[in-house]
């Protein structure tokens, strides 16, 4: 409860609480509080402006654009929380292998990783998109490969930094067997960077992931994606602004919520952090 | 005179983006091993005769092993030849090189945007730390920083193109027509910089204060030195080092965002080059395009680490005189 109001108390931190806590609980409560269907078309109401019976309005097949959106929090947040759950642990496994292994195979391991970073992180995934084709499965999978070396670098190098420490030695000398070592000593003492690097790279995976769907190569319609729906804005432009300007709204909002709560975060756990992540 | 540690330096830097480029292709020819099915038969279609396919095939190089086929990769890139379209035959080389000159005007105009407005909002900032000024610097720059570039296209393309008709809605420009093709240039270029100026904004800012802190600062005011000058003369070239290091991997990503700016405004580029390659499955226009991204993206980081320790005098000696890293 202290960290929660520390975390209120840094700049922004109470906007990022109130845009995430939101945010959560719209994509938890969608069935109970969209007014209808995310996919329920209305022809004859095509393109209307906001009024009392649609909030925001209607897209261009008449569906409710409120509706669309809260549905679209869902898919934004599962899609970032997957990417990240996967590829922090991927990332942490092979950090810590790689920090704890030969030096042939840390070597392989960081060259992989250098080849991974070596792309710009939309370019990588456009090209694995490419060869996998879109989809809510695939553009997990693949985005999750983009991440994996953030987490893998940071972990690697923070066992790097404490695998000679005299607790580690002493579990050592006491005979302790390696996978309890990396599992009760190294990883607690890793995980707290880590955590924060996760929060601060949701806003990143939201964005990579409405950015292949705005360009029609990641979730596919009509899942209501809100890149998707910015896309089906961006079509329309000219004849309504409503969806365009409302799906850019909701990213706009999740975006700066997670990035500001990634930094009060990074603050409040360790103001050291500053300096690497 | 250079001694050997620089060289040893500069060939350990070099060797590294190497091993990142040739990686990076085993890695996008490898990729096409896993393409669902067989890849000529994707591209050309279930109807496509068995003899259309096996020429595609070996066209590609698909009916030889990996590093056979990476191998012939670079034998040809040396030659100049990154493949050819598969539904028209043209070189990728050609389609790339008559992209490049658009996305690099872009990337080049929206970094340099990006410095003229960072830098000044930075020094300010610096300047009086914790003031009005700094405070709404801090909150545009957080704004910025996390607004996808796509969403800040669309909202441009809707507010000054659709409703006011101030810019041109889509294209490059007439050839030729530098001011027509400036005019379009002004909302992708505003696009890509908004989150570099922020970003520029907040890292120079925190090196700027860093450097403030440290007592030759200290001294200099006690001779009475005007804060203006401190920051100008004695604070600002220290504190640009961590920023250039920054930029040489900003380039890169803005290589990347520029995929939605050409895409939403129209542009022709390599972003939309590699956009409609994914879309009609041209694998060998998606490859070429992406490696000289990544080949840009390399180099451009490289060029930023050198640079930075060609401009740090502290580097400079370390690398000179070979010794320890000097903290």
């Amino acid at each position: 409860m202290t960290a929660l109001v520390d975390l209120s108390r840094r700049p922004g931190g109470t906007f990022a609480l109130f845009a995430v806590a939101l945010l959560c609980l719209v994509a938890i409560a969608a069935p109970l509080i969209a007014p209808y269907g995310p996919n329920a078309i209305a022809p004859a109401n095509r393109l209307m402006d906001p009024s009392l019976q649609h909030w925001l309005g209607t897209d261009h097949l008449g569906r409710d654009i409120l509706s669309r959106l809260i549905f679209g929090a869902r898919v934004a947040l599962g899609i970032s929380l997957s990417v990240i759950a996967i590829s922090l642990t991927a990332g942490v496994i092979l950090g810590i292998a790689s920090a704890l292994s030969p030096r042939a195979v840390d070597l392989a391991i960081v060259g992989i990783f250098d080849v991974v970073t070596s792309f710009p992180s939309i370019i990588l995934a456009l090209a694995l998109v490419a060869v996998f084709g879109p989809g809510l499965g695939n553009v997990v999978l693949l985005v999750s490969i983009v991440f994996i070396p953030h987490f893998g670098r940071v972990a690697r190098a923070q066992t790097i930094a404490i695998r000679n420490s005299p607790f580690i030695e002493a579990e050592k000398v006491l005979g302790a067997q390696s996978w309890r070592v990396i599992l009760h000593h190294v990883t607690p003492n890793i995980i707290g960077p880590i955590f924060v690097l996760a929060c601060m790279d949701i806003p990143v995976v939201i964005t990579i992931e409405a950015g292949l769907s705005f360009l029609g190569l990641g979730v596919r319609p009509p899942l209501a994606s809100w890149g998707n729906l910015l896309n089906d804005g961006y079509t329309y432009l000219d004849q309504s602004p409503w969806l365009a300007t409302f799906s850019g709204l909701s990213l706009i909002l999740a975006t700066l919520g997670f990035a500001l709560l990634g930094e009060a975060l990074r603050d409040t756990i360790d103001p050291k952090l500053r300096r690497t992540l | 005179m250079r001694s050997a540690s620089f060289q040893i330096h500069l060939a350990s830097k070099l060797a590294t983006a190497l091993l990142a480029v040739a990686g990076s292709v085993v890695l996008l020819l490898a990729l096409t091993r896993f393409i669902p099915g067989d890849p000529a038969t994707v591209i050309l279609g279930s109807r496509a005769t068995p003899e259309a396919v096996a020429a595609l095939n070996a066209r590609i190089g698909l009916d030889k092993p990996l590093i056979e086929q990476a191998f012939a990769f670079f034998g040809r890139l040396f030659s100049g030849d990154l493949g050819e379209d598969v539904f028209n035959g043209r070189p990728v080389l050609s389609l790339v090189l008559g992209a490049l000159p658009n996305t690099a005007a872009l990337a080049i105009s929206a970094m340099l945007t990006a410095i003229v407005l960072g830098v000044p909002l930075a020094l300010v900032s610096a300047r009086w730390p914790g003031g009005k000024i700094d405070r709404l610097v801090a909150f545009l720059s957080v704004g910025f920083i996390s607004t996808p570039s796509f969403v800040v296209s669309v909202f441009l393309l809707m507010v000054f193109s659709v409703t006011l008709r101030w810019f041109p809605v889509l294209g490059a420009g007439e050839s030729g027509d530098l001011g027509d093709q400036l005019w379009h240039l002004v909302l992708p270029t505003a696009a890509l910089a908004a989150g570099w100026v922020g970003y520029i904004a907040r890292l120079l800012r925190s090196s700027l204060l860093e450097v403030l802190s440290e007592s030759h600062i200290r001294t200099l005011r006690a001779y009475g030195v005007s804060e203006a000058k401190i920051l100008m003369k004695y604070a600002l070239k220290p504190a640009v080092l961590p920023t250039v290091a920054v930029l040489g991997m900003g380039f890169g990503e803005l290589l990347g965002g520029a995929v939605f700016a050409e895409v939403i405004f129209n542009r022709p580029g390599l972003g939309s080059l590699i956009y409609d390659a994914i879309r009609t499955r041209n694998y060998p226009v998606v490859q070429g395009g992406v490696f000289v991204i990544v080949l840009l993206y390399v180099l451009t980081n490289l060029i930023a680490d050198l640079s930075q320790s060609l401009i740090d005098p502290r580097e400079r000696a370390r690398l000179v005189s070979g010794r320890g890293a000097v903290t």
